[in-house]
C-alpha cells in the first residue's frame, strides 16, 4: 500500500501542498476559482513550522487506526484501497476521531448545515498521485510504498 | 506597511515587485519564501505587501507562486539621464550614507567584451568527413598532470614513469566553492554528481566535512592562505591538492567568511571558533616568491608521498604568462587560471569589477608562452571563470585548456538566479547559506540529478560539435586554434588569442 511519506529535511514550508489539496477538493478544480469564487474547501494537509523544522503532515492511514475505533457511527472506515476515509452520510460531527487521532490531522468542517463533518486526507481517489505530492517543489512529500 | 522610508539612508530601490491581484490567492507561499524581508502579509487588510528596497530580485517569490501572479522588474533610474554618471550616482551615495565599501558576490557583471562570443568554430564540408557522435565513438576522456617529454620503448612496452594523473570522463570539473560559502546540501550534491559522472569537485578552502570523505576519488582538496581545515587525512582524501594563490573575482584579495556563517559544523570543519570571522590573508605568508611556492608544492608532495598531482590556482592578471611559466618550473602538475568573470562568495565591489583579465586572453597567452618555452607538457591547464555553456568549453579547449572548472554554472543548475547576495548568507535558494531552514531548499537528490543532467548534456553538445569538426577525440581539439576564427576583433586581439580572422 502506498502512502504519502514525509521528508522533513526537504520541506521548504511553502504551503503549496495545502494549495494543491484545496484545489483538488474544490468544485471547479481551478486554482483561482477555488480560492476566490467558491466556498474554499479545508486543506487536508497542514504545513507545520518551528524554526528550523518544518514539514507537511496529513493522515498516516494507520494500520490500527484509533479514529476508526473511536467512531460511533461507523463513518470512519477503511475503503477498498485500504485507506482510512470518512463516509459523509454517516458522520454526525461528534469529533471523537479528532480526539483520538495521534497526529492531529483530522479537521472540523463546520459548514455543513445540520452538523459538522470530519474532514481528512482521502489520498485523492481521482488521481494516481495525490495532489500535494505532485505540487511539492522539493520532494518533501513522496507517494511511496510503506 | 511594516516599514517606513527614511530619507537619511535612502537610495532608490533597484527592483519592483509587481503583483497581479486578480491572480493572487493569498496562499502566502511568497511570504514564507522571501528571506530578505521584502514580502509580508497584513492579516487585517488581507493583503500582501512588498518592500521594494529590500528586494534583491532573486525571483524566488515569482518562481514559487502557483498562479504566476508575481513579476519582479528592474526599476529604471528616475534621475535626469546622464551618460557618464549613470549607476555611479547611487553607488557613490551608498558609500557616503553607509560609510563602507560595498561587498558583492558572484562574478564581474560589467559589460566588458566577452571573447567567447567573438570566436567561431569550424566544421567539416566535402574535403574531410564530419562524424556522427551517436553512431561512432567519441572520446572525451581527459588526463590532467605532467606528461612525459618523450616515449621510450623497452621490449615493445613504454618505459616511462608517468606522474600521478587525474582521470576525467568529461573535461569539466566543479570549481572550488567552500563548505561555509555553500550549504551542506549543495556540497553533497556536487560530490554525488562528480562521483556519478566521473569527474571532480573542489572542496574550496573551508576544509572537508567528515560526512563528505565518502566522495574520496572525486575530490580535489584546496590549501588556501587561511589553511582552514588542512590536516593529514584531508590531504590524503583528495585526488589532487590545489594551492589557491588567487581567485578571478578578487585577485590579490584574501577571503572573508562572516562570523554568522561559521556555525557549529563549519567551525568543526574549519578548525576555528564558532561565530568568529574566517579571514584568509591576501597572500600565503609562506609564499613570497616562485622559490617559496616550490617549497610549498614539494612540502605537499612529500606529505602525500608523491601520489597526487598538485594544482596551483591563480587569478588571471597582467603578467599571467610569466607567472604560469614560473609555476610550471616550480613543479606544479596542473595550473588553474581563473578569469575576471569568475565568481565569489564575497568580494569588495571595486576589486570584482575592475581587476583581472578575461580568461580567453589569459588562457591563450599562457598556452602560447608554455609552448614557446617547451614546457607545455610539464603542466596541464584548467581554465576557469565565466564558462557559461558547452561551446565556451569547446573554445577554451581549442585555445589550449586541458579542462575547465565551472562554479557559477553549477550553482545555476541547482537553482541560483545570480542575485549576487551570497555574502549575506540569506540565499533564498538555499545555496549560499548556513541557515538550517533555508538550506533545506536544496534537496541533494534533485540538485545532484540536475548537475548530472547538465554535464551529460554538455558532454553530448561537445561531442556533436567535435563531430561536426571531424574530430573524434578531445585530445585532437586541445590547443587546435585553427578550428577557431575571430569575428569583430582587432588585429591585436586576434594576435594575442592566436586565431585567424573569419574568412582567412
Amino acid at each position: 500500500m502506498k502512502i504519502v511519506k514525509i521528508y522533513e529535511d526537504s520541506c521548504v514550508y511553502c504551503h503549496l501542498c495545502e494549495v494543491a489539496c484545496i484545489v483538488e477538493h474544490s468544485q471547479s478544480k481551478d486554482i483561482i476559482k477555488a480560492f476566490k469564487r467558491e466556498t474554499k474547501p479545508i486543506a487536508r494537509c497542514s504545513a507545520e513550522f518551528n524554526y528550523p523544522l518544518s514539514y507537511s503532515v496529513m493522515c498516516r492511514h494507520c494500520d490500527d487506526a484509533p479514529c476508526i475505533e473511536a467512531c460511533q457511527t461507523g463513518a470512519m472506515h477503511r475503503d477498498e484501497r485500504g485507506y482510512v476515509v470518512v463516509n459523509e452520510d454517516k458522520c454526525v460531527g461528534c469529533w471523537m476521531c479528532i480526539m483520538a487521532c495521534p497526529y492531529g490531522v483530522i479537521k472540523k468542517d463546520e459548514r455543513r448545515e445540520v452538523w459538522g463533518l470530519s474532514t481528512k486526507c482521502d489520498l485523492c481517489p481521482d488521481r494516481e498521485t495525490p495532489a500535494c505530492v505532485e505540487a511539492c517543489p522539493n520532494n518533501a512529500l513522496m507517494f511511496e510504498e510503506v | 506597511m511594516k516599514w517606513m522610508k527614511n530619507l537619511k539612508n535612502y537610495t532608490p530601490p533597484a527592483f519592483k515587485v509587481i503583483r497581479d491581484d486578480d491572480r493572487c490567492i493569498r496562499c502566502k507561499a511568497c511570504v514564507e519564501q522571501c528571506s530578505f524581508d521584502a514580502t509580508f502579509y497584513d492579516e487585517e487588510e488581507n493583503k500582501i505587501w512588498n518592500w521594494d528596497a529590500n528586494c534583491v530580485s532573486c525571483n524566488r517569490c515569482a518562481a514559487i507562486c502557483p498562479t504566476e501572479a508575481i513579476t519582479v522588474e528592474t526599476r529604471g533610474y528616475s534621475y535626469r539621464h546622464n551618460y557618464s554618471w549613470g549607476s555611479h550616482i547611487d553607488s557613490l551615495k551608498k558609500r557616503a550614507i553607509f560609510g563602507g565599501t560595498p561587498v558583492v558576490s558572484m562574478g564581474n557583471d560589467k559589460p566588458y567584451k566577452i571573447y567567447w562570443d567573438h570566436l567561431l568554430l569550424n566544421a567539416s564540408q566535402v574535403t574531410n568527413p564530419s562524424i556522427d557522435p551517436l553512431r561512432e565513438p567519441m572520446e572525451l576522456k581527459t588526463f590532467l598532470g605532467k606528461k612525459p617529454h618523450s616515449l621510450h620503448l623497452k621490449d615493445g612496452k613504454p618505459d616511462i614513469d608517468i606522474s600521478p594523473q587525474l582521470e576525467l570522463n568529461v573535461p569539466i570539473m566543479f570549481a572550488a566553492m567552500s563548505y561555509g560559502a555553500l550549504s551542506y546540501n549543495v556540497v553533497e550534491a556536487l560530490g554525488r554528481a562528480a562521483q556519478h559522472v566521473g569527474t571532480f569537485y573542489n572542496s574550496g578552502e573551508g576544509g572537508l566535512n567528515k560526512d563528505h570523505y565518502k566522495f574520496q576519488g572525486n575530490i580535489i582538496v584546496q590549501v588556501a592562505s587561511g589553511r582552514f581545515g588542512v590536516h593529514k587525512p584531508y590531504l590524503d582524501v583528495g585526488s589532487a591538492i590545489e594551492i589557491k594563490i588567487g581567485q578571478g573575482a578578487k585577485p590579490g584579495i584574501g577571503g572573508h567568511l562572516p562570523g554568522e556563517k561559521v556555525t557549529e559544523t563549519i567551525s568543526e570543519t574549519r578548525m576555528m571558533p564558532q561565530g568568529s570571522d574566517a579571514i584568509s590573508p591576501a597572500p600565503h605568508h609562506d609564499v613570497y616568491s616562485i622559490e617559496d611556492l616550490r617549497q610549498l608544492i614539494y612540502a605537499l608532495k612529500e606529505a602525500t608521498e608523491y601520489s597526487k598531482p598538485i594544482i596551483v590556482k591563480i587569478a588571471a592578471v597582467h603578467n599571467v604568462a610569466a607567472i604560469a611559466s614560473g609555476i610550471t618550473r616550480a613543479g606544479a602538475d596542473i595550473i588553474c587560471i581563473d578569469g575576471f568573470k569568475g565568481g565569489t562568495g564575497a568580494s569588495p565591489q571595486v576589486i570584482r569589477d575592475n581587476v583581472g583579465l578575461p580568461i580567453e586572453m589569459a588562457l591563450a597567452v599562457v598556452d602560447t608562452r608554455l609552448r614557446d618555452e617547451g614546457i607545455r607538457q610539464d603542466i596541464s591547464i584548467i581554465a576557469s571563470g565565466g564558462i557559461r555553456n558547452s561551446m565556451d568549453v569547446v573554445k577554451a579547449i581549442a585555445l589550449g585548456a586541458d579542462a575547465v572548472y565551472i562554479g557559477t554554472a553549477a550553482l545555476l543548475a541547482i537553482g541560483c538566479t545570480m542575485c549576487q547576495q551570497c555574502h549575506t548568507g540569506k540565499c533564498a535558494w538555499g545555496i549560499t547559506t548556513q541557515d538550517p531552514h533555508l538550506s533545506k531548499r536544496v534537496n541533494p537528490d534533485i540538485a545532484s540529478q540536475r548537475l548530472i543532467n547538465l554535464l551529460d548534456v554538455w558532454a553530448l553538445e561537445i561531442k556533436e560539435t567535435m563531430g561536426a569538426m571531424g574530430i573524434n577525440s578531445i585530445e585532437s581539439l586541445r590547443g587546435n586554434r585553427l578550428n577557431l576564427r575571430g569575428i569583430d576583433l582587432t588585429e591585436k586581439e586576434m594576435e594575442i588569442l592566436g586565431v585567424l580572422p573569419a574568412g582567412e
